[in-house]
Order: C-alpha cells, then structure tokens, then sequence
C-alpha cells in the first residue's frame, strides 16, 4: 500500500505517469466519473483549509465516490485526546482512503504507519504539502507542455513559504531550470536550499527587484507574506505588500510567461491582472482537482 | 596509577571522548543489566590525551553498536574472551536510529502523540546530520 507524504515520494517516472492520467482527465472527465463508486475518501482536517479540503472533496465527488469526515480539530476526537494514531485506525474502518491536514509537522506520517488504508499528506504545518508541488507541476506541464529548460521566478516570502520549498525541491529533478528568488532581505530563500542548489550545480540568483528580471521570466511563482509566520505585526505590515504584481509589471514581461500563486492571494496580485490570459492561478485551482483525482485513482490501484 | 584488571568475557569500549562515558553508559542501558562495569574517565591517551573507557561483562551481544556509533563513531570496541581480545568492531552510522535523539521542535508530532517513538534517519553520512522522521529537524545532542 503506497501514501503520499511527499512530493519526492514519486519518481520523475511516475509523475510523468500521474501527469498523463490527470490530463486525461481533463479530456475525458465522463470516462472516469464512476471509477471510484461505492468507495469513501476521509477529509481528516486538524486546522481550517477552504481550497485543500473542497479540491481533494470534489475530486472523490468527480471520481463518484463520496467523502466523509471533519474539518477542524475541534470537531473531532482529537479535542477528547485521541492520538492521531488511534484516529487513523479508526477511521481506516470507516473510508477507503485518507487525506489529512495537521498542524503539526510529520503528523500524516504517524497516520500512514497505523492506517490500513492510503494516507495523503494535506499539508502538515509549514513542512510539506505535497499536492499542491503535484498541481504546481501539473499546471506548468500542461500549460507549458514541458517541465524543464525554464526560468522560473519564485517571488515574495521565500523564507517560510513551503509551496516554494517543496515546489524547489521537486524541480531540480528536471532538466534546465533556472532560478530567480525574487524577496526582501528578510524573506530569502533559507540557506540549506542554496546549498543544495550549489551541490546539484543549479542555476539560480537572488534579487530584490521584481521589475528587473520580469523580461527573462518564463514562470512567475508569486506567493503572500504569511501573516501567521511572524512574530512582530510591525515587520508584517512592512514586508505584506513588498510586492504588488500589477499591469506595469506585466507589460514587461513575456507574451507567453505565466504567472502562478498558490492562493490565498492577498494584494500581492492587484485584481487587473486577473484578465490577462497568462495569469494562470484559478486555472491552477483547477488542476489542482484533476492531480488529486489522478493520486486517488492511483493510490486505489484503479485503472479505468 | 588507578589499576583495573582484565575482564574474562565482555567487551571494552576505549578511546571514548573523554566525560561522554556516563551518556554511553545509560545509552546501553547498562544501568539495568546486573553485571560488573568499569567506567574509568580521563585516562591518559596519546591519541586524544585524556579519555574514558568502559569495561564491561557481559555477553557481546547486548551490545548495541547502532546507538554506539551515533554517539561517537570513532570509538574502538574491543570484543574479549577468556581475558583477551578475540575481535575489535567497527561502528558505522545507522540508517534510521530510535530514542537516541529527542526532536526539540515544538511543532513536530512527536511533541504531542502518545508513546511515538522519536526516530531519525541519516540524511548526510559526510556531515553525520540525522533529520527528524516526521519534520525532518536537524538531531542535535542524544537525551
């Protein structure tokens, strides 16, 4: 039995494959809308998520399966003491597959090593969130119709934004990526991962400047400043609008660069930019569902 | 000259960094077997100029090497029988160890779930940095 606790946890052979599948998918959604009948996905959420939760619901819901669970701690065991341990094998009982969210780190791994069924990391504290690198890449491959020989612009908080980590992590595997973090000196890309691109001989600078590099981006990775990372409300309200992606910027930029966020977006992309064909972050939203359709097909052992 | 004599079957640990003798006797669990320990500190060394050794008998095999060479790999283990050394043992770094180091960040699953034992796995065998199983922070001193 296989669960995802990682991005990494699949080869760059097997996410070719899952790619494959979610782009059929998104081709011939008919064909798969029954693949999961009379099966249950558990959405086991410790902390509120709004996009993680309904992407990974409607995906079952897609697939004609149903979903069962919680969405805050507060309604679930866990608020009477129940061990994540105890949760998972009970839940193990009750669905046929789990996607879980914690906030504390590594929390869906003592999930996978007491469950009976496949376990989803759903993100798990600022340590990994594993679907949303799968949709990050999903959407560059199928936009792009490539992922490798690209520059890429991750810009905004660096320092603590897991998307960016994983999302790093997961690209160094291919072929001809280069870099540019784009932050203040406050948020820059930690240490360890500099290292780590110095040892794989990657490509990258850091800049503060986004204007500056916006005609050499092929992708733009913009993120928000996380008010939940800081500690000084002062430092939060100097850094949150650091970086405002608006009209003037995108003028600069390639004709066939795309912009991509995670999401939330706060004001890190002003709402004019929503109408250019290549911001591509609601696109992304939707992507994300087929990845994850893909990973339940996957993680089943379903072939349709 | 402190003098402590040979040991008929056992083993003894030598060039142990000198004050680290203590932490490797609760390591091996030593306080809780019933048999005769030497723990010797500060002894003269010409490799490390002071160092501590440990003496012990018992059957070689309670010995655990993995938590040994977590501690400190350059540690020579001398295997005796019949009062002399039949084999000396190298310790190499474990893949994956258990209880040896307690995860200190506070936001980890090991901090709040119930008899999760606190493993860590060897993610760079030149640096000897072991990682956190489930957040993945750095192993800094054993418990």
């Amino acid at each position: 039995m296989r669960h995802l606790m990682s991005p990494l946890d699949f080869s760059v052979e097997e996410l070719d494959t899952l790619f494959d599948l979610a782009n059929d998918i998104e081709q011939h959604r008919g064909n798969y809308a029954h693949a999961c009948d009379g099966l249950k996905l558990a959405t086991c959420f410790y902390e509120p998520s709004t996009r993680t939760r309904l992407s990974f619901e409607s995906a079952m819901l897609n697939l004609g399966g149903s979903v069962i669970g919680f969405s805050d701690a507060g309604s679930s065991s866990a608020s009477k003491g129940e061990s994540v341990a105890d949760t998972i094998r009970v839940v193990s009982c009750f669905a046929d597959i789990c996607a879980m969210r914690h906030p504390k780190e590594g929390a869906p791994m003592v999930a996978a090593q007491f469950s009976s069924i496949p376990v989803i990391n759903a993100g798990d504290g600022g340590h990994q969130h594993p679907t949303q690198t799968l949709t990050d890449l999903l959407t560059i491959r199928s936009l792009k119709g490539r992922l490798g020989n690209f520059t890429i612009g991750l810009c905004g908080d660096l320092k603590f934004g897991r998307t960016v980590h994983s999302l790093i992590n997961a690209l160094v595997r291919y072929e001809g990526i280069r870099f540019v973090f784009i932050s203040p000196e406050e948020l820059r890309i930690p240490d360890y991962l500099i290292d780590m691109l110095k040892e794989k001989n990657v490509p990258y600078r850091e800049v503060i400047s986004l204007d500056d590099v916006m005609p050499e981006l092929d992708l733009l990775y913009m993120t928000r400043v996380q008010k939940e990372r800081f500690f000084n409300e002062e430092d939060y309200v100097r850094l949150k609008d650091f970086y405002i992606l608006n009209k003037a910027k995108m003028e600069r930029a390639r004709e066939d660069m795309l912009v991509l966020h995670p999401l939330p977006r706060v004001n890190e992309i002003s709402v004019e930019v929503d109408n250019d064909p290549r911001a591509v972050y609601f696109k992304q939203v939707q992507y994300g569902v087929y990845v994850r359709m893909a990973l339940i097909l996957t993680l089943l052992g379903i072939s349709v | 000259m402190l003098n402590v004599g040979k040991i008929e079957e056992g083993f003894v640990l030598d060039h142990i960094m000198a004050g680290k003798s203590l932490s490797i006797y609760y390591h091996l669990g030593l306080d809780k077997l019933d048999c005769t320990v030497a723990i010797i500190k500060n002894a003269r060394s010409n490799k490390l100029g002071k160092k501590d050794i440990l003496k012990v008998e018992c059957d070689i095999h309670m010995l655990d090497m993995d938590v040994l060479a977590v501690i400190d790999h350059n540690i020579t283990v001398n295997v005796i029988k019949n009062g002399e050394i039949v084999d000396k043992k190298d310790l190499q770094l474990p893949k994956e160890i258990r209880d040896v180091y307690h995860c200190k960040n506070p936001r980890c699953i090991t901090s709040i779930e119930q008899g999760l034992p606190h493993i860590f796995v060897l993610a760079d065998g030149g640096t000897e940095t072991y990682r956190c199983k489930y957040c993945e922070e750095k192993a800094r001193e054993p418990m």
